[in-house]
């Protein structure tokens, strides 16, 4: 039973590291760029919430829709300001800014939170659920719950809707897309948006599973998702969603059977064996090269 | 329709486009003809926004469009299938012709409908994935894309590369259809014979200049355009 209630928690936990990832890969594929300041958008949006919740004595689910907003702004803002003048740059450039971008938004945390971790409000409250031996906790429910329709919604979004549509086609062919007079900027910019929503959601859960939030507390969520990214195929949205998941259980059947210390290694051990043997990852797609 | 007034294009340093000029008439076919690294698909990628240009303008329909970015051409009336197809790869034919459309929205399914009309072997294919189509397909699929959004000038780069002679026969046929129908076209082409033989207008190119024009008919009888395709100085 121990094992089934660690599998559930790594599910839990591995759906937080998809959401994260859906918006490294989303960005990857239609911006073609690595946004490493993509983890600390889930420290601002567990921020939010306790400045929400805890300061101002705001409800919580108006602390998420508030979280939710500055997150999209903020991304949206970020990418606006940082990446749109890089568009045509080289790629390395585009990937130090995103880096300069992670450590002002780390710093700016530090300048108004301080060091110390702050602790998440309850925003979830209900009561571990019971089956025989086993005992799932509420967050798990609730993350997986949430975590599953985002990812069916997202996923009915990319196939069945326009502007979904729109978003496969610049991210096979930027100027294939712009001579169907798809606006490549403004794909990009709803990208930003979907992905900094998913990742002050997954903030949100974050502190809600950990309990405290650090300026430093969005960076190895953020890497982790990186590592889920690229260990579904990079650039795959089923990819993303089935990396971060498995990425999850892995590091809790790793913590729970092998070792706590060793789990973050056993994680990227397992990733560099799958890139091995499939170099684009679980999903990925080959480039497709036909002339 | 369209007039392309002293344009210049680089790439960094090199200078692909020299001074370039040249119109297309309502109702015209006409035909930019030139060697591998004329400047033909570079040309044709700076009329629709891809590319721009240190000088002159690019008037269509009476509107300047040297600045317009690409994605406005579109609902303007303006469409260009690039070299090499440039199809979505990854998605459907049908989707394909949706993105064709993006910009338009309305009466999408009766145009998906004479699309197919056009080329029926689109239809059987329709749910199929288009990176699984042969280069035929594909080209079908790109031209039939491009009609979906009704543009008065059709752009046509290079559309019987890497086909069977029946089948440039076939694209061929096509265009002119298109162009009863009242479509102005463009069309770049290797294939010089084929190429006169439906423009009423050409232009040559080398290096990056207009060095003859007249109609196809002309070129068609003209020594120099011989020396031209067979990549000659
Ligand atoms: N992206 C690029 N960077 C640098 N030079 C380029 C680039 N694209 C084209 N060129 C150069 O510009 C010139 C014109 O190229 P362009 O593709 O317009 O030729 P083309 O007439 O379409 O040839 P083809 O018949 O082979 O398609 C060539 O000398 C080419 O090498
Ligand atoms: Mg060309």
């Amino acid at each position: 039973m121990s094992f089934l209630s660690n599998l559930i928690s790594g599910l839990s936990l591995g759906s937080i590291y998809a959401l994260i990832a859906l918006g490294y890969t989303m960005v990857y594929g239609i911006a073609k760029m690595l946004n490493f300041a993509h983890g600390d958008v889930i420290m601002v949006g567990a921020f939010t919430v306790i400045v929400a919740v805890n300061s101002m004595g705001l409800p919580a689910v108006l602390g998420i829709v508030l979280s939710v907003l500055i997150c999209v702004v903020m991304g949206v803002t970020i990418e606006r300001i940082a990446y749109k003048p890089l568009r045509s740059s080289p790629p390395l450039s585009v990937l130090i800014t995103a880096i300069g971008v992670s450590y002002f938004l780390q710093s700016l945390a530090l300048i108004i939170f301080g060091s110390t971790q702050k602790s998440f409000p309850k925003v979830f409250n209900m009561e571990p659920v019971h089956l025989g031996e086993l005992t799932i906790k509420g967050e798990s429910i609730e993350t997986l719950v949430v975590t599953t329709a985002i990812m069916i919604g997202l996923t009915l979004f990319i196939n069945k809707t326009k502007m979904g549509k729109a978003m496969r086609a610049v991210s096979e062919d930027r100027a294939a897309a712009e001579l169907m007079g798809i606006s490549v900027n403004k794909t990009i910019t709803v990208t930003f948006a979907i992905g900094s929503a998913l990742a002050s959601v997954a903030g949100l859960f974050f502190g809600a599973t950990y309990g405290f939030i650090g300026p430093y507390t969005g960076s190895m969520p953020g890497i982790k998702a990186f590592v889920a990214a690229v260990f579904g195929g990079i650039g795959s949205i089923p990819g993303a969603m089935l990396g971060g998941i498995l990425l999850g259980v892995i590091e809790n059947l790793a913590k729970a059977y092998i070792s706590t210390e060793l789990s973050d290694a056993i994680v990227f051990g397992v990733l560099v064996l799958v890139l091995c043997l499939k170099p684009t990852g679980l999903l990925g797609k080959k480039i497709n090269e036909k002339v | 329709m369209l007039k392309v007034e002293n344009i210049n294009v680089y790439y960094g340093q090199i200078h692909a486009i020299k001074d370039v000029s040249f119109e297309v008439h309502e109702g015209e076919i006409v035909s930019l003809i030139g060697a591998n690294g004329a400047g033909k698909s570079t040309i044709l990628k700076t009329i629709s926004g891809l590319l721009r240009s240190k000088t002159g303008h690019i008037t269509f329909k009476g509107e300047d469009i040297s600045k317009t970015e690409a994605y406005k051409l579109v609902p303007k009336g303006l469409a260009h299938v690039p070299e090499g197809r440039r199809i979505f790869l990854q998605m459907t034919v049908k989707e394909n012709l949706e993105m064709g459309a993006y910009t338009k929205g309305e009466n999408m399914a009766e145009d998906i409908e004479s699309v197919y009309n056009h080329f029926p072997r689109l239809r059987e294919r329709q749910n199929q994935i288009a990176g699984t189509l042969s280069g035929g397909e594909q080209q079908m699929l790109a031209m039939g894309r491009a009609m979906m959004s009704h543009p008065d000038l059709l752009i046509l780069d290079e559309p019987s590369m890497g086909l069977a002679p029946i089948l440039v026969q076939g694209i061929f046929d096509i265009i002119k259809e298109f162009h009863k129908m009242g479509t102005t076209i463009l069309l770049v082409e290797q294939n010089a014979e084929m190429a006169l033989s439906i423009a009423d207008r050409a232009y040559v190119l080398e290096s990056g200049r207009v060095v003859l024009t007249g109609t196809g008919e002309e070129l068609k009888a003209s020594d120099q355009i011989k020396k031209a395709y067979l990549g000659g100085n």
